[in-house]
């Protein structure tokens, strides 16, 4: 594929919208579909997504079309930004669809305060942060979960986490599907998930994950932006983490399981990470089951890392968190796969919806959107670099046609970490930033580098391709004031 | 010849390409490149061993597992291997099978220089192949 031109053999169907025919490659089922302007289809097309959103429509019963997201590019199985959606009654589910961080989210909690308040102790809150969020390669968790307890949080989620201690009961109603991911069965998630599961919950991970105290720059969408609690100045936090050990285990252990199914099904796929099982099989329920497991324990992990985000904020500004209004705006997860409803052919159908790198965006009126954001739509939260901007943006109707009710997860990479350490040097990005403003502390240099802002795509771009296309309309720009990275 | 390895572009993900002379040393070439990009291994002692049996259909997924075993092994125990010594055979009635010793010690913020948290060994374009003697193997990580 490298030497066709960037957009050879696609369609252009709009601005925003290209299409990627079946005959792009032999043995797709539907054609692609990708949210893109000129300048991200060109990166897109400068790697391998687009094979791979070729590739994702080979899975039998795929409904519509193999979907990717304007933050689209190279992932393993699905690219990174691809949405899928599966007939119930011939469709099925890949563990290759959700990726080996299950869960994988964000969340943003508001606060009363102002970015002149918060800027003078920014530094010291940003030290106690650290020192109180366990983070980086093997960073173990400050919660103990032995088996028992484990069970308990597969099964319940941020409430059962909330319940420990840690947070307010309000939270859940602010966390998609109430924090708690249903049909979970704990008795499908293995030994070894349970073991790496024991020690690592409440803490943040490395790569991309991270906390940022980060301030709202610019309101874009005044009367949802007033809806969600959020105006100029003020100062906001993002947390960005996901199931840790428990979630790689998963995958790997049902990649394997899926893996012999594929065999035995002598189904021809292009990529082993796309292995799938047919919904409904054992195999299937199995893998949804031990999904919703990790999906529980990352909501819960998140909850937990908010937590003690609450408790820095309180300790350095010498008054409860709820004093310092810091409620939950939301969270949400972009590594998933969920049974949802949607119309197909004008029929309501229930569709196993595949996220890889992407978010809900569900409109006002929504029967999954919580009741206080009913008449707005849901808030998507996108985190972009740690030196230009991140977004609030709010679910859109058209999406639910457009997309399965998906938009855009992030920036997404365009320059590849070893790319990234070679061009850019960890400690004069840190100096850079600290100019601009922007404290930033992690464990190790190169993983600064690695993560630095011209590694990733203009987000600015991205979601504004997103609020082009329908899928989300942008409410309010987030710039960061601190960077704790793992 | 022991195995050698490069890293290979991907923009998310890091990717590593192995070759060897044998079966087996491309295995521990593999092993060898993932605790490379997880850490210092020069700095990794090999206090403590385990000992690691395999069975596949093929050696694609013997090579899944085997790099996920370890990776399991080292969450788990908050272990880092750098030795590793593997026999890869061929079963008489189809499929192959991995016998190992590893070698390593427990992660030690205070000696160890960390590297990449690798989150698994992944199929996409997962590859094992042999030419002419010498055996190669392509694997996408994801971090």
């Amino acid at each position: 594929m490298s030497d066709r031109s960037p957009t050879e053999g696609l369609r252009r169907l709009s601005d925003y919208e290209w299409e990627i025919p079946r005959d792009f490659k032999a043995g797709m089922r539907v054609p692609g579909r990708v949210f893109a302007d000129d300048e991200l289809m060109r990166l897109a097309a400068g790697d391998r997504a687009l094979e791979q959103v070729a590739n994702v429509a080979f899975l039998p019963g795929i409904v519509g079309c193999s979907l990717a997201m304007p933050d689209i590019h190279w992932g393993y199985g699905f690219p990174i930004g691809g949405v899928a959606a599966f007939d119930e009654n011939d469709g099925v589910v890949s563990p290759g669809g959700v990726g080996f961080d299950i869960s994988c989210g964000v969340r943003l909690a508001l606060t009363s305060l102002s970015r002149d308040e918060v800027k003078p102790r920014l530094a010291s809150l940003l030290a106690d942060m650290a020192a109180n969020i366990p983070r980086g390669l093997g960073g173990r968790g400050r919660i103990s979960t032995p088996e028992k307890a484990l069970r308990i949080v597969f099964k319940g989620g941020a409430k059962a986490v909330v319940e420990m201690g840690y947070g307010r009961s309000e939270d859940l109603e602010r966390i998609e599907e109430g924090g708690i991911a249903p049909g979970a069965d704990p008795t499908k998630v293995s030994a070894r998930a349970y073991e790496r599961g024991h020690d690592q919950l409440g803490s943040l991970g490395s790569g991309n994950h991270f906390l940022e105290v980060q301030f709202v720059e610019k309101v874009l969408k005044p009367d949802v932006a007033h809806a969600f609690g959020l105006s100029e100045g003020q100062v906001v936090v993002m947390i960005h983490s996901g199931s840790r050990g428990v979630g790689h285990q998963v995958c790997t252990d049902y990649l394997d399981v899926m893996e012999s199914v594929r065999r035995g099904l002598a189904m021809e796929l292009p990529d082993r990470q796309l292995s799938c099982a047919p919904l409904g099989s054992k195999q299937a329920s199995d893998y949804m089951g031990a999904l919703a497991c990790a999906a529980n324990y990352a909501m819960g992990n998140r909850q937990a890392l908010m937590h003690w985000t609450r408790m820095a904020f309180e300790k350095h500004f010498g008054a409860s968190e709820r004093s310092l209004g810091m409620d939950l705006l939301f969270d949400v997860s972009h590594n998933i796969a969920r049974m949802e409803s949607h119309v197909v052919d004008g029929r309501e159908a229930t569709l196993c919806v595949h996220r890889k790198g992407a978010t809900a965006s569900f409109p006002a009126g929504h029967r999954s959107v919580p009741a206080m954001y009913r008449d707005t739509g849901q808030p998507v939260i996108i985190p972009g670099d740690m030196g230009t901007h991140s977004y609030v943006l709010v679910g859109r109707k058209e999406s639910m046609s457009l997309s399965f009710g998906s938009t855009c997860h992030g920036a997404g990479r365009t320059m590849s970490r070893s790319a990234a350490r070679k061009k850019i040097r960890g400690e004069e990005l840190r100096a850079r930033l600290e100019k601009e403003g922007i404290l930033v502390m992690a464990g190790k240099p190169s993983l600064l580098a690695e993560e630095a802002p011209e590694a990733y795509k203009d987000v600015s771009r991205v979601v504004d391709v997103c609020e082009g296309a329908g899928l989300s309309t942008k409410v309010a720009m987030l710039r960061p004031m601190a960077v704790l990275k793992g | 010849m022991s195995a050698t390895f490069h890293t290979i572009e991907h923009t998310a993900d890091i990717g590593v390409e192995v070759e060897a002379a044998g079966v087996s040393e491309l295995f521990e070439g593999a092993a060898t490149a993932m605790f490379s990009l997880m850490a210092d291994i020069s700095g990794v002692r090999r206090t403590e061993r385990r000992n690691i049996s395999l069975a596949a259909s093929d050696h694609v997924e013997l090579m899944f597992r085997w790099l996920n075993e370890l990776l399991y092994i080292s969450d788990a125990d908050e272990m880092l291997f750098s030795g590793f010594s593997v026999t890869v055979q061929t079963v008489p009635d189809g499929g192959v099978a991995l016998e190992a010793d590893v070698s390593g010690e427990p992660m030690d913020d205070e000696r160890h220089v960390p590297g990449e948290e690798i989150k698994a060994a992944t199929y996409h374009e997962l590859a094992v192949s042999s030419r002419d003697g010498l055996w190669s193997a392509r694997i996408i990580f994801d971090v």
